[in-house]
């Protein structure tokens, strides 16, 4: 556990106050909004599987551009905490509720408010700055950042400045085959810990806005990467490895479109061989990693081309938002806001809060909690022998890693046991919109089912059946195949009845055959196949069939 | 997996804030407290004897004592203070707001009584509260243009640790905005005027609440004090004020100006009043994170009568007089003042010795620079966007501008200009790192002075009450007034002023303050000491002459 200052942090249920008392225009202010604000829009549907995708075109052009530009990345990550309750006070934060119901007056900023830190965030940094390889600060402290914006009660965010919880890390990636393939370190300059703000709902006529406050106070961490990306695909496959990482480490849902992902990309570009950068621009409003990934390599070529033709005194600082248009020809960066010098945020320690104190034996507790990560995971699904493939589309989704393992732990076969998987079992979770979690298949069963096929007691074609029934219904294995007799029929006298029976009821097919035409084997080893509904087993039926075809001559 | 640490967000109001504290007087304690004249038939019935030499006593214990005899009941207590306000609050101005509920709950107090309920220990307890306290029936405006009619929705903890004792609160009193000044000038909304003299300031910035105590508009009042703000007006009003270690009250429910500096105080007419006082209202609270853990010791064996005092009762106690504090620049009619008081801690067994504190006028500079710093922060939510006065405009900053610039006065915009220019990008580590290097020398000079004495004195204002508008325009004359209190709220320490004696001025003369510095949470030494010094010293009776020429009741 922690030292006894850390202890004194504790979460602390606060109760909402009736809703008719918490804001007096109903929790609505009424102006117009001149600054542009970046908006989520929402975008793709629910998708759970991180896979990052990219314009083959696109691909191609930046092969070009790779030849005499270099494109310098870095990326700002938001990660919103599955607390159960907020940062620095008792709310609970459901995505979706009815706007101003999950707040009080802490996260409102009413007069006299105060914050109290909830212990479960510090937990959570820990965890995130431990997998992500940081060193951590044992005494680091809140800041507060300072600027208005409706979004913000207090008018100014808690955040940390120039201690973060963690720093001077890093996260191995390893490129999907498909995009080349390898293995890359993108450093961590930093994690820190935040409060979230709020969110502006704008009018659809433009005359004012509202201000939801639910999700102000939400806790977050934001990750800041080192420059180390140089094209869309690797930045895009270092937010989805972070995805993977909060998932793993159950600190935050990740999910990109309800905004508990947030990238925001820093992107610059300089002739090879320079060894300034050039002018950055940022890009928001990416929900997804393909989206990460195509604003990128849309920027770059921006930027180039701009390099191209002598105008990179055209590239200013400034935010550009990315915008989905519905062809390729129509996705583009837009600019947002123009950077007039740096804002001042007047940061200051916040003297609400007291400093932040780890003891080594709280760290070391955390450390020694931690799940297997998916990098150590990947590192030893390789070394079992499994292909890159097939090793990315395990590891990517813990669950299905548990799944996997437990399978191969009950001495199911690595190579089979991730084929079924990744065949039949994660085709009938697509179809079916189900997760690895609400299948009725157990990994008990799934090993059982492939020791019986691997044993000869039933067939592949029977073991595909089951596990439908296994996936759909539940069961077991043994009882599915006594309760409809499906053990394989080995017995050489029993299929050779079976193959006379067959050859006796079709003269003409066995005179075509005898004739020269070998082909109706198949025939016959189907007829008999269907005789003993599936259950002969196939080597020894062809050989006996063979025998009995060509034995009368 | 989160559910088993975090505890349920309830429904009812803060239903675990606060568990019950202890019944505070024993039946032994209050006989002892009765074996002299009951002070509130004194103030009552006796004011024909307004010149007794009789030192002043509990009202909070022989109120009680008083309704549990039956003697009077809580009611006719109720009127007949609320009768003084009326009379004197024409002349005073001491509340923004007085409740309409005081009788209602007075009979509440009868009622249980008559029943043989229990009753709290603050039952019947009139007390005042500084209206930059949150209370959730009635109104709190921190003195505030911009939070006029604004209503929380919950009290203070100090508030409701009071009232959870029984202790009724009469009012709101009056005070600089936000707490920022020294007089009440900077009220919003009145001036409030001193007792002793109608024509000169009550003190700052918790005026109404001495000056209400003084007046007997109330037996006690809760204050605050971030650089004086309870111990100078006690010193002008000749109140008992105290302002305890920083962390020892929470500060939940007390509109923030400068976090690191606030801390909740108590105003009587007695040390020990304010020692109980402050026994209701400190101690560790779940909702100010910055609250101590330390014990709140039964200050209540402190305050036996004088006559149980040994002819020596402070033998072996040093006492610091500090020496910077008697410097160019203190009236004389003070500096003989605090000479003569510590003539007096001689008298009762003291050694007396001149403590100096090279680093005493360093404070002044690095208080403002901090105050300002951390109130032009915690000052932003007064943004107009979801509580109190909103400008109605149709662009944003428009909206902020207006609301600001109507909703704030000038003493409280100089400040946020201050402290916003103090804590920007290249002037912070010239400002405001600076100054907390001067806190730092200012704390371990304190610490090494109390290493060496046990108590530490000085003036708590370099001067008696001065006129209305006599500094009104010459704010760095205002701000020098507070040069002998400030240092102590730079340090953290517990701080109690007492009046000691008088100078020319006014019809009655006019009460000068002095102030014992105590080791952080050790206010118990002050209240012991204090009390012994209250009750020996002779010929004075701080009874003000509006109330000393007619009381009616
Ligand atoms: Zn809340």
């Amino acid at each position: 556990m922690a030292s006894t200052i850390f202890r004194s942090f504790q979460v602390h249920p606060f109760l909402l106050y009736p809703t008719s008392l918490l804001g007096r225009r109903n929790g609505v202010l009424y102006c117009t909004m001149k600054t542009t604000q970046s908006q989520p829009a929402t975008q793709e549907k629910h998708s759970p599987q991180t896979k990052v995708s990219s314009s083959s075109t696109q691909s191609k052009k930046l092969n070009k551009i790779a030849e005499d530009y270099e494109a310098v990345i870095g990326i700002e990550t938001h990660v919103q905490l599955s607390t159960l309750t907020k940062a620095f006070c008792g709310c609970p934060y459901n995505y979706g509720s009815p706007p101003n119901t999950c707040v009080c007056p802490i996260c409102m900023g009413l007069p006299g408010a105060l914050p109290v830190l909830n212990s479960r965030v510090i937990a959570f940094a820990v965890k995130l700055g431990l997998a992500l390889n940081c060193k951590l600060s044992l005494n680091s402290k809140f800041d507060r950042k300072q600027y208005f914006y409706p979004d913000l009660p207090k008018g100014y965010q808690i955040s940390q400045f120039d201690v973060p919880i963690a720093s001077g890390g890093y996260i191995d990636v390893d490129i999907p085959v498909e995009y080349g393939g390898g293995h890359k370190k993108f450093g961590i300059t930093r994690v820190h810990m935040e409060e979230d703000a709020g969110k502006l709902l704008h009018a659809d006529n433009g005359t004012y806005s509202q201000v939801d406050l639910n999700r102000a106070g939400v806790p977050l961490l934001e990750i800041v990467s080192e420059p180390d990306m140089r094209n869309g695909i690797e930045a895009a496959e270092y937010a989805a490895e972070l995805q993977r990482l909060v998932r793993y480490l159950r600190v935050s849902n990740g999910n990109m479109q309800e905004g508990s992902l947030r990238c925001d990309v820093n992107v610059s570009v300089r002739p090879i061989g320079q060894s300034k950068f050039g002018t950055k621009v940022e890009i928001k409003n990416l929900n997804s990693f393909s989206s990460v990934s195509r604003a990128i390599d849309f920027e770059i070529s921006r930027q180039v081309q701009l390099h191209r033709e002598g105008q990179e005194d055209q590239i200013v600082q400034e935010t550009r938002l990315w915008e989905e248009g519905a062809q390729a020809s129509t996705k583009k960066t837009v600019t947002m806001r123009k950077k007039e010098g740096l804002s001042d945020y007047r940061y200051f320690p916040e003297p609400d809060l007291p400093m932040v104190i780890l003891s080594q034996e709280y760290v070391d507790d955390i450390q020694n909690s931690l799940p297997e990560l998916p990098e150590i995971k990947r590192r030893r699904y390789e070394k079992m022998g499994l292909s890159m493939q097939d090793v990315l589309f395990l590891a990517n989704d813990k669950n299905i890693a548990d799944f996997f393992d437990a399978t191969i732990a009950k001495g199911a076969d690595t190579k089979l046991a991730a084929n079924w998987i990744m065949g039949d079992i994660a085709a009938f979770m697509k179809n079916e919109k189900l997760t690895i979690n609400d299948i009725k298949l157990t990994p008990e069963e799934l090993s059982e089912l492939i020791a019986s096929i691997k044993d000869g007691v039933i067939s592949g074609k029977i073991g595909k059946e089951i596990l439908f029934e296994l996936l759909a219904k539940g069961g077991t294995v043994k009882g599915l195949i006594e309760e409809k007799d499906l053990v394989q029929i080995t017995d050489p006298a029993e299929i050779e009845k079976m193959v006379e029976k067959v050859v006796a009821e079709n003269p003409k097919q066995l005179e075509q055959y005898r004739g020269g035409k070998t082909k109706l084997q198949g025939f016959f080893a189907g007829q008999v196949m269907k005789l003993s509904k599936g259950k002969a087993n196939p080597g020894i039926l062809n050989k006996i069939l063979l025998q009995k075809l060509n034995s009368k001559n | 997996m989160l559910s088993a640490l975090q505890t349920p967000r309830s429904l009812s109001r803060f239903p675990l804030l606060h568990s019950p504290k202890p019944f505070l007087f024993h039946s032994s304690s209050t006989c002892r407290f009765s074996s002299r004249p009951l002070p509130y038939y004194a103030s009552l019935t006796d004011q024909s004897t307004p010149t007794s030499t009789s030192p002043p006593q509990s009202q909070i214990v022989n109120t009680r004592h008083a309704l549990l005899s039956g003697r009077v009941t809580a009611t006719e207590l109720a009127e007949s203070y609320l009768n003084r306000l009326r009379l004197t609050e024409p002349h005073l101005k001491s509340f923004l707001h007085v409740s309409d509920s005081v009788l209602r709950e007075a009979q509440e107090v009868d009622r249980k009584i008559a029943g043989n309920e229990a009753v709290g220990p603050f039952a019947g307890v009139l007390v005042g509260v500084k209206d930059n306290l949150c209370t959730a029936d009635m109104p709190s405006t921190g003195g505030s243009r911009i939070l006029e009619g604004y209503r929380p929705p919950f009290d203070a903890t100090a508030v409701k640790r009071v009232k959870d004792l029984g202790g009724i609160v009469i009012g709101k009193t009056n005070m600089d905005e936000f707490g920022m000044g020294s007089t009440t000038e900077d009220s919003a909304f009145q001036v409030t005027s001193n007792p002793w003299d109608v024509s000169r300031v009550p003190g700052g910035s918790s005026g109404g609440s001495a000056a209400a105590v003084s007046a007997k508009q109330c037996m006690v009042s809760l204050g605050s004090d971030t650089g004086g703000s309870v111990r100078q007006p006690a010193s002008f009003c000749g109140v008992v004020g105290l302002k305890p270690t920083y962390g020892r009250v929470s500060r939940f429910g007390l509109m923030a100006y400068a976090s690191s500096l606030d801390v909740v105080g108590c105003f009587g007419s007695s040390v020990a009043d304010a020692g109980i006082l402050l026994h209701a209202i400190a101690g560790q609270d779940r909702f100010d994170a910055t609250t101590s853990k330390q014990d709140v010791p039964n200050f209540i064996p402190h305050f036996a009568p004088v006559s149980s005092l040994e002819s020596k009762p402070l033998k072996g106690l040093r006492i610091g007089l500090i020496r910077e504090t008697l410097e160019d620049g203190v009236d004389t009619g003070v500096v003989s003042a605090i000479r003569a008081a510590a003539l007096h801690f001689e008298e009762l067994g003291c050694s007396v010795n001149e403590v100096s504190l090279p680093s005493f006028s360093l404070g002044l500079p690095a208080y403002y620079i901090l105050a300002s710093s951390e109130s032009s922060s915690n000052l932003s939510r007064y943004d107009g966007v979801r509580y109190g006065n909103q400008v109605f405009a149709d662009e944003l900053n428009s909206l902020y501008g207006d609301s600001r610039a109507e909703g704030f006065g000038s003493e409280v915009k100089m400040r946020i200009l201050m402290g916003t220019y103090a804590l920007s990008a290249g002037y912070y580590d010239a400002y405001y790192k600076r100054a907390q290097q001067v806190r730092t020398i200012i704390r371990n000079s304190f610490k090494e002075a109390l290493n060496q004495n046990d108590i530490l004195i000085s003036p708590a204002a370099p001067s008696p009450a001065y006129k209305i508008g006599e500094k009104k325009n010459d704010p760095l004359a205002m701000y020098a007034g507070d040069i002998m209190t400030v240092n102590v709220n730079l340090a953290g320490l517990p701080a109690l002023v007492l009046p000691c004696g008088f100078v020319e001025g006014g019809t009655a003369g006019l009460p000068i303050g002095l102030q014992m510095i105590g080791a952080a949470f050790n206010e118990g030494e002050l209240l012991r000491v204090g009390h012994i010094f209250e009750q020996t010293l002779e010929d004075c009776r701080f009874v003000p002459p509006i109330i000393a020429d007619n009381v009616p009741c």
